[in-house]
């Protein structure tokens, strides 16, 4: 598994999961919906960490799932709930030529890269591992050598740029208040002081129909409140009517006596939005 | 051979000759109004101060024994750069010596002089300081041991003659003839400044010791070359031909002005440029002969405009180029000349400054009027002006034993013994100089009064008339005084050289023939102008009459062949500059412009562009590397 | 099959994630698009550890990922303010900086 050449096992490996992780980066370029994009992309990170794994990496395959798939990817998932999930991208290209221009050129530079790569490197013989990572004991062993040896300073380096960047994201995304927060009783004396109505306003009339919200409510005089009814329903003048025969019908109910169910008929025909 | 004495005794004050008029001009230019009560006293004090030093200096210089009369005083180093060394250093000898005395004594009177005629002008504070400043910078001209602190002096007169030009300058003819002086003056002091660095190329030094020590070591186009610049330089400021033509109008500045700068002392510095160079003029014959053409053309020119002026002051500065003519004809004699250019240079100075104070005199008790056919019949009425006038007039025309009878007589006997025609010449020159001199004096004092009607001639007050009286009787006495008494010739000899060539006839025949010839001119100018009525209004007169009238046309060569075309060529620098030169630059820029508003599209704001062309580079760059690698 | 078909693998990757940086007008989007060419680097790192038989491709790799950590954090903190103040992700939206 560690050693230079790649032997059938690993090759079927490489060719899988390879094949799923350009699956992966391509469904991310392509999908429309940025939750979509952010799945593929983890598609593609879990079987790059397999490859690490493959490769005589095994340490890096562990950060790797645990860094980017396990953090990182849910950062982004959580912006992604924090900026809207179902923002999903219109597919028309704004700029004259971006699309064409990039596709040619990415297409391109891979070809380029890949030719390159491929005229330089295959003729070269791999080393492999085993001897580097025997010397310390093993993979991790000989990280941990060269990190807290040669790299020592970079690491510190790093340390100090990862507690920056905390720093930063905190001091970005942290709103000032600039207003103490109001108390509870100065909230109720700016409710009195503007001299609206300061409490509930009256529910509906409720009637046993499908959509009652447009029916306003009876006041004890038998007249109707407007106010009962939501206001954009209002705007639209889309109030029920409450016709007289009712008002006589409710009445007798009231009073014990038994009503022949005939008048309501006459009163749907003034309304529209319940027929839907 | 000459010794050089250290500066001691009353020579140590050599500095304080020039610093007296110059701290004058400085406490009266910077002083302000407060010293508008007392400055003119002591401008006048300073320059007073300064000639009592130099008779002073005079008695002691003829203490010393012929051979021991150079004083060289070093007031401090001045430019020292590499080899070139210029200090600024005093050298007192005997020429040196009769100019100061000449800038000294002839100043102090004209600072008296001007005492009166100044004494109604606001600005007098302003004039007596231009005039201290004047009389420095001619001390520095004439006392410098170098030519580098000469030219100091030769610009400080020039700066000063603009200035005294210029003085009235709220009349625009004033102010125009201060440029056109100072403008003509420039051509000049560029063949003053070429010659100076041609003198130190060639000797490697700049201090008159040195070079003319070595003088005649250099070659002699060297030396004609020299010789020929420093003529453009003295033609410049001593108005000789071709550069004579800024005198007449200069007389725009006041008269003692005129007096002291435009007859006595600046347009003289000329002369006295080419006899201290007189070791450079010697071995360079073809320079001298240019001297002697240019001298010569000069004195018939000036004559010839003097003739026809009916303007008082410009008739008199016509007469001084004629009488410059003579001393520059006369230095370039070579060593039979030197002395008597400065001898007649030294008489002239005196009888001319004479002559313009009087004329001064005149305007001054006509309302400042100068057209000499609204003068006559003054002579009862301005009296000490008309005799000092007379004194003058006799001294110039050459009459026995006035002083311009010696030192003209000289002049012309020293023409002789190198050549009979231009001896001729100058006797000829003579005798205009009788007819233009006796027009003056006939149509000024004699014949009948044809005065303007607000006019109410009187005479001046004692300060303008008691300078007049002492300069009456230098006119009368110096030449004597000094040919006789003074010994000039040999005073002057260990300076310029003198050397005297045998002529064919005795010299009583010069003196007999030059005589008649003036007598003849003096006649027909009594003829023409004092028994004949003068019209007020000038007659068209002849040809060559109407052509002095233009100052024989100076101004117009000038615009033909300077003025003219320099406007066209600025005119033509102009449109290339316009034209090309801005086009090119303007094309530059408005490319560049043109490119910016293009390449500017390519600032879209959008992030994902400017990826884009990263990815472009990129790509190039990767490219770039396979095919390098790769081939 | 030789361990250079891994750093073909990566190149292919990065490609694409360069496209989808150009393409993708949803800033969270190019940002995956980001991390996918980050860990191409990655993947070609590790490979070239393995080729040369030496760790510190794998060191690299590992502080790459550190820094992308990093540089994660931050970028979505600000694609979060930008958000606050246009109620928008789109990177195309914020183009005041040109001529």
């Amino acid at each position: 598994m560690t050693g230079g050449e790649v032997g059938t096992g690993e090759a079927i490996v490489f060719w899988v999961s390879g094949t799923l992780a350009v699956i992966g980066a391509l469904g991310m370029v392509i999908s429309r919906k940025a939750v979509h994009s952010a799945l593929f992309i983890a598609l593609t990170m879990i079987n790059l960490a397999i490859l690490y794994v493959a490769n005589a990496a095994p340490f890096l395959g562990m950060v790797q799932i645990i860094v980017y798939t396990g953090a990182v990817m849910m950062l982004f998932l959580f912006v992604l709930m924090v900026v809207g999930v179902d923002s999903s991208d219109s597919l028309i290209e704004t700029i004259k030529g971006q699309r064409v221009a990039a596709l040619l050129l990415g297409i391109g530079f891979s070809i380029l890269l890949i030719a390159g790569l491929g005229n330089g490197l295959m003729e070269t013989s791999s080393v492999g591992l085993d001897a580097a990572n025997s010397a310390q004991g093993g993979n991790v062993e000989g990280l941990a050598a060269l990190i807290f040896s040669d790299f020592v300073i970079a690491f510190q380096v790093t340390a100090a740029l990862l507690i920056t960047a905390a720093m930063g994201a905190m001091i970005l995304t942290h709103r000032e208040r600039w207003l103490p927060k109001k108390t509870q009783r100065e909230l109720s004396q700016e409710r009195f002081a503007s001299g609206q109505h300061p409490g509930q306003l009256p529910p509906p009339g409720v009637y046993a129909r499908s959509n009652a919200v447009d029916t306003p409510a009876l006041l004890p005089d038998g007249s109707t409140s407007d106010v009962s009814v939501p206001e954009p329903l209002r705007a639209r003048a889309d109030v029920r009517e409450v016709n007289e025969a009712d008002l006589e019908d409710i009445r007798q109910i009231a009073a014990g006596e038994s009503v022949v169910d005939s008048g309501f008929e006459d009163a749907d025909e003034g309304s529209e939005g319940e027929q839907r | 051979m000459t010794q050089i004495i250290p500066a001691e005794g009353i020579f140590a004050l050599l500095w304080v000759l020039i610093a007296l008029p110059a701290v004058g001009a400085v406490i009266l230019l910077f002083g302000g109004r407060r010293t508008n009560s007392w400055g003119p006293y002591l401008a006048v004090l300073t320059v007073v101060g300064s000639a009592v030093i130099g008779v002073l200096m005079l008695l002691a210089l003829m203490d010393q024994p012929a051979e021991q009369r150079t004083v060289v005083q070093n007031v401090y180093d001045w430019v020292f750069v590499g080899s070139f060394q210029a200090s600024f250093a005093l050298q007192l000898d005997q020429l040196s010596m009769v100019f100061v005395l000449l800038i000294t004594i002839v100043g102090a009177l004209i600072h008296i002089y001007s005492l009166g005629y100044m004494a109604h002008d606001p600005d007098r504070r302003k004039f007596f300081g231009y005039l201290n400043l004047f009389v420095a910078a001619m001390l520095i001209l004439v006392l410098a041991n170098n030519y580098l602190l000469l030219y100091v002096g030769w610009e400080g007169v020039g700066l000063a003659s603009y200035l005294l030009i210029g003085f009235w300058q709220r009349k625009p003819s004033a102010a125009a003839a201060a440029k056109k002086a100072f403008i003509i003056n420039r051509v000049g002091d560029v063949g003053l400044s070429l010659a100076i660095m041609l003198i130190f190329i060639t000797f490697g030094s700049i201090t008159f010791q040195d070079v003319f020590g070595q003088a005649s070591e250099a070659s002699e186009g060297t030396l004609t070359a020299i010789g020929l610049l420093l003529l453009l330089a003295a033609a410049g400021k001593s108005a000789q031909f071709p550069l004579q033509a800024w005198l007449l109008d200069a007389m725009e500045g006041p008269t003692p002005v005129s007096a002291l700068i435009h007859a006595a002392t600046m347009v003289t510095a000329g002369v006295y440029l080419i006899v201290r160079s007189n070791a450079i003029y010697n071995a360079a014959i073809w320079a001298a002969t240019a001297v002697v053409v240019v001298g010569l053309i000069t004195i018939f020119m000036g004559a010839i405009i003097g003739s026809a002026k009916d303007d008082i002051k410009k008739s008199l500065a016509g007469s001084t180029m004629s009488q410059i003519g003579y001393m520059v004809f006369a230095a370039g004699l070579g060593p039979i000349g030197y002395i008597f250019a400065i001898f007649h240079l030294l008489t002239h100075g005196v009888y001319k400054a004479g002559l313009f104070l009087g004329a001064g005199s005149v305007m001054h008790g006509m309302n400042d009027t100068v057209n000499m056919r609204r003068y006559g019949a003054l002579k009862g009425l301005m009296v000490i002006t008309f005799i000092t006038f007379m004194a003058g007039y006799l001294a110039i025309i050459g009459i026995p034993p006035f002083a311009g009878f010696w030192s003209k007589d000289e002049i012309i006997h020293a023409a002789f013994e190198r050549n009979w025609i231009i001896g001729a010449a100058t006797i000829l020159a003579a005798g205009i100089t009788g007819f233009y001199m006796t027009r003056m004096v006939a149509m000024t004092f004699f014949g009948k009064a044809r005065w303007e009607d607000d006019a109410h001639p009187h005479e001046s007050p004692p300060v303008m008339t008691i300078p007049l009286i002492i300069l009456a009787i230098g006119s009368t006495f110096l030449g004597m005084a000094l040919l006789f008494w003074g010994n000039i010739e040999t005073w002057l000899e260990p300076v310029t050289g003198y050397e005297s060539v045998p002529t064919p006839l005795p010299t009583a025949f010069y003196i007999a023939v030059t005589l008649v010839v003036v007598v003849i001119g003096a006649v027909i100018g009594w003829v023409m102008y004092a028994r004949k009525e003068v019209p007020i209004e000038a007659p068209r007169g002849n040809v060559l009459t109407r052509a002095a009238r233009q100052d024989l046309y100076g101004d117009a060569v000038n615009n033909v062949l300077v003025v003219q075309p320099t406007y066209r060529t600025a005119e033509a620098l102009t449109t290339f500059d316009t034209k090309a030169v801005d086009g090119f630059v303007g094309g530059v820029t408005s490319f560049v412009g043109d490119l910016a508003v293009r390449l500017r599209r390519s600032q879209t704001g959008f992030v994902r562009s400017y990826a884009l062309s990263m990815v472009g580079g990129v790509f190039i760059i990767v490219l770039a590397l396979i095919l390098v690698r790769l081939s | 099959m030789n361990p250079a078909n891994y750093v073909l693998l990566s190149a292919l990757l990065f490609s694409i994630g360069a496209i989808g940086v150009l393409v993708r007008r949803n800033a969270i989007i190019v940002f995956m698009s980001v991390e996918l060419m980050l860990n191409a680097a990655n993947l070609a790192f590790v490979s070239f550890a393995r080729m040369n038989g030496n760790l510190d491709g794998q060191v690299v790799a590992f502080f790459v990922m550190v820094v992308a950590a990093a540089e994660v954090v931050v970028g979505l903190a600000i694609i979060v303010t930008i958000f606050r103040t246009r109620r928008s992700a789109s990177i195309d939206e914020p183009n005041l900086l040109k001529y």
